[in-house]
């Protein structure tokens, strides 16, 4: 079940979850990701998607959120981590195909792992519970299906 | 750089930090979560959700609104044909590529690109 031991996995979640708890307690906002994007977005169309209020209302503290983000994963990397920065052998026509379908779906339901997975969930949303169920339900099939057509890892 | 975005910022270390232990902004390791070979994504996202559980439900009992002012936000989302179309094609892009919004954000920072950046320039 856990080859790589249950460790890291709650500690890994422990200090995310207080990040979320700390935003939330100090703020009063939900320090989530996908919104991010379009939010950034904002800045650059005048497409009346990316300029509703929700976008330019957070856009400024998610652009904060975000660049903490990846410091914090570098500040990993470069100090506690056994195997340093990483590389993968994901082939790069999985990542650009995957990311427009993670861009567009994450948007098209309005969440993401960490909106729907943890603010969502923590929240007691039924709402964000059905979604969770669906996009992990999909992604083992659809990482099934790419596994059985031999496309590995 | 005022103090709300302060805050963000030290809350997106702690999320990004965390994220990088949890060896989740890895491509490899979501994908055998969902090839069903290693559930520590499933513990991660319980121990995550459990502490945000207690800040999001249970502080603002005891605490009327947050310490920088403002109101504490419910996270509201209706269900509606779209949450559950946006999240089957999320869940195929995830399955194909192993990446989400925050570990695509963190993997910037514990991956190739950061780590490229740095022998180019060093």
């Amino acid at each position: 079940m856990f080859p790589l031991g249950i460790y890291p996995y709650i500690i890994g979640g422990l200090i995310i979850g207080i990040g979320v708890a700390l935003v939330f307690i100090m703020t009063g906002q939900h320090a989530t990701q996908s919104s991010f994007f379009s939010s950034t977005l904002s800045y650059f169309s005048k497409l009346p998607y990316f300029q509703r209020k929700t976008y330019l209302d957070t856009r400024e503290w998610r652009l904060y959120f975000a660049a903490g983000v990846t410091l914090g994963a570098a500040i990993y990397a470069s100090t506690f981590s056994l195997d340093g920065f990483w590389t993968t052998k994901v082939q790069l026509w999985r990542i650009i195909i995957g990311g427009f379908l993670v861009g567009f779906g994450t948007r098209l339901s309005s969440g993401c792992t960490s909106g729907h997975g943890i603010s969502g969930v923590a929240s007691l949303s039924t709402t964000s519970l059905y979604a969770v169920i669906t996009f992990i339900l999909f992604g083992i099939v659809s990482a099934q299906i790419v596994r059985f057509l031999g496309v590995l890892p | 750089m005022n103090n709300r975005n302060i805050v963000l910022f030290i809350g997106g270390l702690l999320f990004g930090f965390g994220l990088a232990w949890g060896g989740m902004a890895k491509p490899e390791i979501v994908l055998s979560f969902l090839q069903l070979k290693d559930y520590g994504l499933i513990l991660l996202m319980g121990a995550a959700s459990l502490s945000a559980f207690v800040a999001i439900n249970i502080v603002p009992k005891f605490v009327s609104k947050p310490v920088l002012g403002g109101e504490f936000k419910p996270r509201t989302r209706t269900l509606s044909r779209n949450t559950i179309l946006g999240a089957i094609i999320f869940g195929i892009g995830w399955g194909l590529s192993g990446l989400c919004p925050g570990s695509s954000l963190a993997s910037l920072g514990d991956g190739p690109f950061l780590q490229r950046l740095i022998q180019r320039f060093a």
